[in-house]
């Protein structure tokens, strides 16, 4: 197992004493697609962010089981860790635009993450980048290279952003919203180049979204977050047998094209969920 | 109620807006679709005087609209932003959000104004003496539309009212628009990247691609698939691919 999670809790210090952020959590990933889908404070990207330890210093974290690779990320090194972040696994932030050094150019960015990894010359780095960004389906390597952040769109940023991520050829990919930046048609298109690396290179891939139907075209299994715990999850083309409550309020909420409703039915939070 | 005429808005040398054309009937929703960078956002920014930079004609009620507004177009119509944290002053409660366009205005009777903006909008009348970081994002947004509201507008223009926040909140907040339009007979015009959402709210829809309006689409010939222009299609068969799964 790449990831395994067994009982995860993540509690940040409050006015009114701890909240409890994530309860419970248990995931565990192969090399596979897994999508995390729930609203915003939900837990969903700290859960995920708890694998590569990426949490603000105030956050308290326990679990019976946290282990990448085998790896117990709770009680791992600083150095361990290092050797994980951004070399074994990788993350993918939702705006290229704050995410990128806006100082450097793509191909700078991407030749430095590739030279992290690989020990090589800048001249094997450089083609590395470039060979990077034709992976990424970028149909002119060269001037994205050497091209500035904000010269490029942002689904090409993100295309950078993503290159720069398999620069050292990592184990695991955690995407955490991804494409909410982008447009609708780019959208598809960085979601489906994403899912073509991650087969290929037979990677394990976390995609965190609050787009439940965009999440399960995508991912082999989808893990359904409420308030700090994983309420169901269901295969890919399990989503119209979602039995929990939530899932079917997350689903019949939104205004579709092909079924027009007069009105937009709202979700009834049943204060049971939270037991 | 609105009309708008081989609008144009230049950015310099870039043509953003290349002659657009629309009308919007009293107490109807028209909605714009496009990406970034359409010129969809543009058409509102001119519509609502944020940009005095245009060329065309654009009359609302039958007055045109000088690239200068009066007082009073600003009473009648109002802008709603994606963004409820960035449109809201961090430090400025609710009530004194709210208060702003009646002092403006000059309009009386602001306590009562405020509460029944407040219950309008469904929210609690606790909310009144808050700040906008402690509401949640649906709250900001349904403050957002309140305070649009205050002055009681015509014209309300949306520019991706719904983008920033969840789907269990978009559901209600587009359930909310809507029930305002039919009260208080409200003309909308609405911006989305989100052809499903467009579809819900608006009967009519245009669809916008490098600064031009390409086409103009009725909400029921765009869900049986009777669309024109490939662009059109496209993001037509996107929305539906996402929602067969």
């Amino acid at each position: 197992m790449l990831v395994e999670i067994q009982n995860l809790n993540i509690m940040f210090p409050s006015q009114h004493g701890l909240s409890h952020a994530v309860r419970g959590v248990s995931i565990t990933l192969g090399q596979e697609k897994l999508g995390i889908v729930g609203e915003s404070g939900s837990g969903k990207s700290i859960s995920a962010r708890a694998i590569l330890r990426l949490l603000p210093p105030a956050a308290r974290v326990t679990a019976d089981t946290l282990r990448f690779d085998g790896i117990d990320i709770l009680s791992a090194t600083e150095r361990q860790m290092r050797a994980i972040r951004g070399r074994r696994a990788g993350l993918i932030l939702q705006d290229p635009k704050y995410s990128l050094n806006p100082i450097m150019t793509a191909g700078a960015q991407i030749a430095e993450a590739w030279r992290n990894q690989t020990k090589g010359s800048k001249k094997a780095a450089r083609e590395a980048a470039l060979d990077l960004l034709a992976q990424v389906q970028i149909r002119d390597p060269k001037r994205v290279a050497d091209a500035y952040p904000h010269e490029l769109s942002g689904g090409m940023g993100q295309r950078v952003m993503i290159a720069m991520m398999l620069a050292p050829d990592p184990e695991l990919l955690i995407a955490d919203e991804p494409t909410s930046a982008l447009d609708a048609t780019v959208q598809a298109e960085i979601l489906r180049l994403l899912e073509d690396l991650v087969s290929r290179r037979g990677m394990g891939l976390i995609l965190i979204s609050h787009d439940l139907p965009l999440v399960s075209h995508f991912c082999d299994r989808v893990a359904v977050m409420y308030a700090g715990r994983v309420v169901e999850e269901l295969g890919a083309g399990e989503l119209l047998q979602a039995k929990h409550p939530y899932t079917r309020g997350l689903l019949e909420c939104l205004p579709t094209l092909s079924h027009p409703k007069l009105r937009l039915p709202v979700m009834a939070r049943d204060p049971a969920w939270l037991a | 109620m609105i009309s708008v005429q081989d609008l144009r808005v230049k950015f310099g040398p870039v043509e953003a807006v290349r002659g657009v054309t629309f009308a919007v009937g009293e107490g109807s929703s028209f909605g714009i679709v496009g990406e970034s960078g359409s010129g969809k956002s543009t058409v509102l920014r001119a519509l609502s005087g944020l940009n005095p930079d245009w060329t065309g004609r654009m009359t609302i009620a039958g007055t045109a609209l000088t690239p200068k507004r009066s007082r009073d177009f600003f009473r009648r119509v109002q802008m709603v932003f994606q963004d409820p944290y960035g449109s809201l002053h961090p430090r400025q409660t609710v009530d004194r959000a709210l208060s702003e366009p009646l002092l403006v205005h000059g309009m009386s009777d602001i306590d009562r104004r405020i509460r029944q903006a407040l219950s309008e909008v469904a929210l609690p009348a606790a909310a009144r003496f808050r700040y906008p970081h402690q509401l949640s994002g649906g709250q900001r947004q349904r403050v957002a539309i309140a305070r649009a509201l205050m002055s009681e507008p015509e014209v309300l223009l949306l520019d991706e009212p719904t983008s920033a926040l969840d789907v269990s909140v978009q559901a209600e907040v587009l359930n909310l628009l809507a029930d305002l339009q039919d009260r208080r007979k409200l003309t909308y015009v609405m911006v989305s990247h989100n052809l499903a959402v467009i579809a819900h709210l608006c009967p009519m829809i245009g669809v916008m691609q490098a600064g031009e309006m390409v086409e103009m689409i009725s909400a029921e010939d765009l869900r049986a698939g009777r669309t024109q222009h490939p662009h059109t299609t496209d993001l037509r068969r996107l929305s539906a691919e996402l929602e067969e799964a």
